[in-house]
């Protein structure tokens, strides 16, 4: 980053390959939409450039673009600017849209097993659930720790809150997804 | 012990905080069933798939990037107009210089003056001088003068 503050343009697009792919799964798993969530992720980089010359090194960058995606994830889910779609009755079925965009479903016939294919979509679908009906703060605070390995006191300070309260906050969530996923959570601790 | 747990799943905790733990799971239970369930939620987590960026994802970033102006300093300001830049100097200029002429000469007062202005009250107070005919202008005591 101080790099691209000394006017280095290159290292600019040496941080938007690094930085891209978990800034747009995170802002995914927050805002539920793929379009938004890449919308949201170009205003991040973009906030990146415009700071890029006031910007001085008292944290680690990682938590300043975080902070920049969570706020703006936040308020994003708060203002309810973008809504998720309904899946209507009469529309196609669509797969799980983690594998990429909505698509209609095409169960593959060439799969080996499809009982197995189908019984993993399940899992996935409801883990992905149970993962959106946490708190957003909560919800950031466990897409923070598990997919971007963050330590407590960088997801405290992206967060806004103290350390003693993230784990809280840790706690709770985990707590929720214990229940939520109870059936699957008693064949894993099995 | 809430805020152990995550630090023990995740094992961040301190050596010493870790070797407590597992003093206090070894004989509690409910600890040891809640660490292994949420041991059980880490693992289901791993199973969401990640999602890759759209192909015009850099591109569009990238062209956002090239629409920003560029960033000018205050100076840079008067750069296209040079004109601008003199005018405002010289004005700056003589604004300073009007400014500190105006302060550096105070008003002298003649030191001659000074008893006067000081026996001013005792003046305007004389009875004497309020029994004398009243003042009248120089053209018309002259006038007064080629009548007489």
């Amino acid at each position: 980053m101080l790099d691209v503050k000394a006017g280095d343009e290159q290292s600019f697009v040496l941080l938007l390959h690094r930085y891209r792919s978990p800034l747009i799964n995170f802002l995914y798993r927050m805002v539920r939409n793929r379009e938004q969530a890449e919308d949201l992720a170009q205003e991040v980089f973009l906030r990146v450039y415009r700071a890029r010359e006031d910007y001085i090194p008292s944290a680690k960058f990682t938590t300043w673009l975080f902070r920049i995606a969570t706020n703006l994830a936040l308020n994003s889910v708060r203002d309810n600017r973008y809504q998720r779609m309904e899946i209507s009755l009469d529309a196609p079925v669509t797969t799980d849209a983690e594998d990429g965009d909505e698509k209609t479903m095409d169960v593959p016939e060439k799969h080996p097993n499809i009982e197995q294919h189908l019984i993993e979509e399940a899992r996935r679908r409801m883990i992905r659930q149970a993962i959106e009906k946490l708190p957003d703060k909560q919800r950031a605070a466990v897409l923070l720790h598990k997919y971007q390995e963050l330590d407590y006191g960088e997801i405290a300070k992206i967060l806004e809150c103290s350390e003693s309260a993230l784990k809280s906050l840790l706690f709770r969530a985990y707590e929720t997804l214990r229940v939520e996923l109870a059936p699957l959570v008693a064949q894993q601790a099995r | 012990m809430e805020k152990k747990i995550m630090g023990y799943v995740d094992g961040r905790l301190k050596e010493g905080e870790r070797l407590k733990m597992d003093e206090h799971l070894s004989t509690c239970a409910v600890c040891q069933l809640r660490v292994n369930e949420f041991r059980a939620v880490n693992v289901l987590l791993d199973e969401l798939p990640m999602i890759e960026p759209s192909a015009a994802f850099d591109v569009r970033v990238n062209a956002r990037v090239a629409a920003e102006p560029a960033k000018q300093s205050w100076w840079g300001w008067f750069a296209p107009s040079p004109r601008v830049a003199f005018a405002a100097s010289m004005l700056l200029l003589a604004t300073v210089w009007i400014g500190s002429y105006s302060v550096s000469d105070p008003p002298q007062i003649d030191q001659a003056d000074v008893p006067v202005l000081e026996n001013y009250d005792v003046i305007s107070s004389f009875e004497a001088l309020t029994e004398l005919s009243q003042a009248v202008p120089a053209d018309d005591a002259s006038q007064q003068n080629q009548d007489m």
